[in-house]
């Protein structure tokens, strides 16, 4: 399984700084949270929508990524209307679906797309390894970004070791069901990838101790700053910015 | 049970992800060169226990393992909590930055109730082995799905149905992750009891001691 869906690519996305990167999506992010109103929140969407336009993405792991994401705000489509009380626009069976009830779901669903679009464009386009250096850049605290690093790195032991035991498991016959049996297989699965996961994990440690691992770790690969990079996220961050500033004085009303 | 980027109200969110921050700096603390590895494991382990999908009727969840987690960590959960839920976020896109610290608070806070709740339990015996267990992988997981929907339901009354409607839900999750996690004890405990930072006492213990194999060569 391919962890790293988007990371590869040549768009200038791919190229930037993990670093500049991160602070982008965040004040981005930040900012389209805070949104209130549907004409701000749609901008923010477009924006979003033209930073995975420049970021040149296989469309079809996207697309079914971005439907997956949306699944939790087709649930809400289901509730909030009916459940949010205002004017009603229409009823059905007992259901009134209500004017500000839409408004409210419309106004999430721009948002949390906007979001997620802007974050695909920016974070899934870095490797892991880079963004967690760009975290150390940041100034995150040390063990918070050894911690990342580590857990990455593990994960793709886990994940085979977990992938080995389940086709050995697959090959005896195994067919997962709504039974206890099924779920003591895979308990017992976990906690074999747990025992030789927590090995593994003593020996590294000892290992790297023997090598004089006291907490820092020294990265070899460093990109330097471009500058290019600081103003291409610096004109993100002040998009989300001046769409918040938008927002809270109403401009958005003067068009 | 991720909270998706932009339902909340900034409020809650920014409220939520200081209280989070909070937990990830007293982790820290306790967090040393020494159990940074079995950390990181773990955090990848609940990382991987995500993607693995378990047959419920016509459904299927997938496993979350914080109180297993909060059972091995303790508070140390926060950090590794917050580390897998990063990853989560950048690598399938479930939740965001935004939404970061409530799902951090949702996921990693039961777990550490669940550290100061059981693992008394397991190290005075109070319960069997797999009693123990199964209470503490359920608590944790009915301790997420409460919180979830509350804060849900703090968004706001017309999220309230939303709330109710996801808390419903989980209750089979409940009682699968309870039913797994006493299997994954009870086989930790007997195969590699080193992986337990504590000592396991069983009330089993007493009655019938593990002298089965030396009695056998008598």
């Amino acid at each position: 399984m391919a962890l790293e869906s988007f990371a590869e690519g040549t768009s200038p996305f791919h190229t930037m700084d993990a670093a500049a990167k991160i602070a982008a999506a965040t004040i981005f992010s930040v900012c389209t949270a805070m949104l209130t109103t549907i004409p701000a929140a749609a901008v923010a969407l477009i924006a979003g929508s033209t930073l995975l336009f420049i970021a040149q993405l296989p469309a079809r792991i996207l697309l079914r990524r971005l439907v997956f994401v949306n699944i939790f705000i087709g649930f809400l489509w289901l509730t909030l209307p009916v459940s949010t009380a205002g004017t009603p626009l229409f009823s059905w069976g007992g259901f009134t679906v209500t004017r500000e009830g839409v408004d409210i779901t419309l106004l999430i669903t721009l948002k949390s797309n906007a979001i997620i679009t802007a974050f695909i464009a920016l974070l899934a386009t870095s490797e892991v390894t880079d963004i967690g250096a760009g975290l150390a850049k940041l100034r995150v605290p040390q063990k918070l970004s050894l911690l990342f690093l580590f857990t990455w790195r593990y994960l793709h032991v886990i994940l085979e070791e977990y992938k080995r035991l389940s086709t050995a498991a697959t090959l005896r016959g195994f067919v997962p069901k709504t039974n206890s049996h099924t779920y003591k297989t895979y308990a017992n699965l976990i906690a074999m990838v747990l025992i030789k996961s927590h090995d593994r994990a003593e020996r590294v440690s000892n290992a790297m101790k023997l090598r004089g691992f006291t907490g820092t770790f020294h990265s070899l690969h460093r990109l330097p700053a471009r500058k290019a990079d600081t103003i291409v996220a610096s004109v993100i961050g002040v998009t989300g910015v001046a769409l918040l500033a938008a927002d809270y004085f109403q401009l958005m009303e003067l068009l | 049970m991720h909270i998706a980027e932009g339902v909340l109200p900034p409020v809650i969110l920014a409220s939520c992800a200081a209280l989070s921050a909070g937990g990830v700096f007293i982790g820290l603390k306790k967090l040393d060169s020494e159990n940074l590895m079995t950390t990181a494991i773990l955090s990848a382990s609940f990382f991987v226990a995500s993607l693995i999908h378990i047959p419920i009727g016509p459904v299927s969840g997938h496993l979350i393992l914080n109180g297993l987690l909060g059972l091995l960590l303790g508070w140390v959960a926060f950090p590794a909590i917050l580390i897998a839920l990063t990853l989560q976020a950048i690598l399938f896109q479930f939740g965001g930055i935004t939404s970061l610290g409530v799902n951090t608070l949702n996921m990693a806070l039961p777990p550490v109730i669940c550290f100061y709740i059981f693992r008394p339990m397991f190290t005075k015996g109070t319960f069997s082995l797999r009693m123990a267990a199964f209470l503490c992988g359920m608590t944790a997981v009915a301790l997420s799905a409460l919180l979830t929907s509350g804060t849900l339901a703090l968004g706001g009354d017309n999220f309230l149905n939303s709330a109710k409607i996801l808390l419903a839900s989980s209750v089979p999750v409940m009682i699968i992750e309870g039913l797994i996690s006493a299997v994954i004890v009870t086989f930790l405990a007997k195969v590699s009891p080193q992986v337990f930072p504590f000592t396991i006492v069983s009330p089993a213990q007493t009655t019938t001691p593990q002298a089965t194999p030396s009695t056998t060569t008598e």
